[in-house]
C-alpha cells in the first residue's frame, strides 16, 4: 500500500476531524489537517472538505489567501484534489447560495438550490444511491446503487461531461463530478461507512497509479 | 431513492453512557466509546449523542469525549447537550462532530439558530424538541426548568424551520423509555407542519415499533436508545423486518438476517440444526477495504 502525503484543507467551514479519521482508518499516516501553504504545496493528494454556507465557505478560503495556493497546487503542481459537499460546490462559478461570492470555477457549473415537489423534504439529507458507470477513479471499489450519506440544500448544474455519478431525489443530482485530477463528491465520504471507506481508497489508488 | 433512517441515540451524563426513563430516572450503561463502536458496525445509519449533563454543568460540550468518540464513528455523528455559541459548533466540527443538536439554546430565542444556519448551513443544524403530553394536549417541556411550556410542538418546529434548522429531533417525554412504541399521532402532527425532515424519538421497544412509524407518519428518520443498547442484533434485525416491509434503508452490514425467523416481539429465533451444520462448512471472505 502506497502511503501518500493526503492534507485536509482547514478553512474553518469543514468537518475535517472526520474526513482525517476516515483517511487513518484506512491506514494512511501521513495525513494533515493544515492550511500551510507549504503543507499544500508537498502534498501528493489534498481534500477540500465543506459543511457550511457556500458563501461563507468561499470567503474563508479567500481570506486566508488559500485561492492562489490551491490553484498553484492543482494547476501548476498537478496535485490531484477531492472536493467535498460544499467543497465540491466550491469548484462551480457560483451558488444561488450566496452570489456575492463566485466560487473556484475550475469545473464549468452552477450550485442551485434543491426545489423537489412535496413528500421530498429540503435538506436532502440521509442515505441514497449513487449510479455511476465508472471503474478506474474513485468509484473502482464501490459497486454501482451503493448507499451514500448526503446532507445538502444546493446541488451541482453542469454539464454530463462532467458528471461522474448521479443520485435520484426526485430529480436526478449530480452526486460526483470529474475534470481530469480535480475531483468532487456531494455526498460525505467519510460519513458513509464501508462505501466511503472504498472510495477513499478508490480515489488513492487511482491517484497514486497503484 | 433516499432511504428511511435508523438511528441510534446516546444518552450521556457525567461521561457514561445511560439509560433514560422517562426524563427522570437514568441508569447506568457503560462507556461511550464502547457503545458509539458497537452501534457503527451494527448497522446504524446515523449516531446522536446526546450530553444531558453539559447544560446544567454549563462548561460548555466535553469536547475531549467527543473527539475520543469520532474515531470509532464512521456514519454521521450529530453532537448535543451544552452548545451555546457558534464557537462551540465550530470546534465540535472540527474535532469530529458533523452536525449539532440544539435544544435549550434556541427554546427561548433563535438567535443562534439564524447565526448558525448563515455559517454552517441548516443542513448543519438539528433542532431537538420534547413534547409532553398533559391531558391529550401536546406542549413543549423545558428540561432545565423541568416544566412544560404552554407552546405546541407544532408551533415550535414552524418556528425553528423558519429561523434556519435543517431536521427536527422529535422526543416523547412521555414515551422515552416506555418501550410502548412511538407517539404516531405527535409525529404525525409534526411532519405535517414543517417540510423538513423529523427525527422522530422515545418509545421504541421492538423492530416493529419501526414499521409503524414509517408506515403511518411522515418521519424521515426514527431514533432509540435503550432498545438498540439492551437488546442483541436489534439494529439489523430492526431493518431486515423494515426491507421485508417494503420500506427501504440502507444494508451495509455483512449480516442482514432477511431470511431470519424473530417471535411476536421481534427477536431472533434460533436457526433449525441442520442449517447451523451446513455453517459449519461454509467459507466467508471478509473484505479488507
Amino acid at each position: 500500500m502506497k502511503n501518500p502525503k493526503i492534507t485536509v484543507v482547514e478553512y474553518g467551514a469543514g468537518n475535517t476531524g472526520s474526513v482525517s479519521n476516515a483517511f487513518s482508518r484506512l491506514g494512511y499516516s501521513r495525513v494533515k489537517v493544515t492550511s500551510q501553504p507549504e503543507e499544500l504545496l508537498d502534498s501528493q493528494l489534498v481534500v477540500l472538505p465543506g459543511v457550511g454556507c457556500f458563501g461563507e465557505c468561499a470567503s474563508n478560503l479567500r481570506s486566508r489567501g488559500l485561492e492562489p495556493v490551491l490553484r498553484q497546487a492543482v494547476f501548476d503542481g498537478g496535485i490531484p484534489i477531492l472536493g467535498i459537499c460544499v467543497g465540491m460546490q466550491l469548484l462551480a462559478e457560483c451558488s444561488e447560495e450566496s452570489e456575492a461570492h463566485p466560487g473556484l470555477g475550475w469545473i464549468p457549473g452552477s450550485v442551485r438550490k434543491l426545489s423537489p415537489k412535496e413528500g421530498f423534504p429540503v435538506p436532502h439529507v440521509g442515505w441514497n444511491a449513487v449510479h455511476h458507470n465508472d471503474t478506474s477513479t474513485i468509484f473502482s471499489r464501490v459497486p454501482d446503487d451503493s448507499d451514500f450519506y448526503f446532507d445538502h440544500n444546493y446541488a451541482f448544474n453542469c454539464d454530463s461531461k462532467f458528471v461522474l455519478a448521479t443520485a435520484s431525489y426526485e430529480v436526478d443530482i449530480v452526486a460526483a463530478i470529474r475534470s481530469e485530477h480535480i475531483f468532487g463528491v456531494q455526498f460525505h465520504p467519510e460519513k458513509s461507512h464501508h462505501n466511503g471507506l472504498r472510495l477513499f481508497r478508490g480515489l488513492v489508488e487511482a491517484v497514486t497509479n497503484c | 431513492m433516499l432511504k428511511k433512517r435508523v438511528i441510534a441515540t446516546v444518552l450521556v451524563q457525567a461521561g457514561q453512557v445511560v439509560q433514560s426513563i422517562g426524563f427522570k430516572s437514568y441508569l447506568p450503561v457503560g462507556r461511550p466509546e464502547v457503545s458509539v463502536e458497537f452501534l457503527n458496525d451494527w448497522g446504524a445509519d446515523e449516531i446522536i449523542v446526546l450530553d444531558i449533563s453539559a447544560t446544567s454543568r454549563g462548561s460548555g460540550p466535553d469536547l475531549e469525549m467527543i473527539k475520543r468518540l469520532a474515531t470509532k464513528c464512521s456514519v454521521p455523528l450529530t453532537v448535543g447537550g451544552g452548545i451555546s455559541s457558534i464557537r462551540d459548533i465550530h470546534s465540535l466540527l472540527r474535532i469530529g462532530a458533523d452536525k449539532v443538536c440544539l435544544n435549550q439554546s434556541i427554546l427561548k430565542s433563535t438567535r443562534l439558530l439564524e447565526q448558525a444556519s448563515e455559517v454552517f448551513g441548516a443542513q448543519c443544524l438539528v433542532a431537538s424538541i420534547d413534547a409532553l403530553a398533559i391531558d391529550d394536549v401536546y406542549g413543549v417541556f423545558d428540561y432545565k426548568a423541568n416544566q412544560s411550556l404552554k407552546i405546541a410542538p407544532t408551533a415550535l418546529a414552524q418556528t425553528f424551520e423558519h429561523h434556519g434548522a435543517g431536521e427536527i429531533y422529535l422526543n416523547s417525554v412521555s414515551r422515552d423509555g416506555s418501550e410502548k412504541g412511538f407517539d404516531l399521532e405527535l409525529i404525525d402532527k409534526v411532519c405535517q407542519a414543517v417540510g423538513l425532515p423529523v427525527i422522530a424519538c422515545g418509545g421504541a421497544g421492538s423492530p416493529s415499533h419501526f414499521v409503524d412509524v414509517f408506515s403511518h407518519t411522515g418521519a424521515k428518520a426514527a431514533a432509540a436508545g435503550n432498545f438498540f443498547h439492551f437488546s442483541e442484533h436489534s439494529i439489523t434485525v430492526t431493518k431486515s423486518m423494515l426491507r421485508n416491509k417494503g420500506i427501504q434503508v440502507r444494508s451495509d452490514t455483512p449480516a442482514t438476517y432477511l431470511d431470519a425467523t424473530s417471535d411476536e416481539r421481534g427477536r431472533l429465533l434460533k436457526k433449525p440444526e441442520p442449517f447451523l451444520e451446513e455453517l459449519l462448512f461454509s467459507r466467508i471472505e471478509k473484505e479488507v477495504i
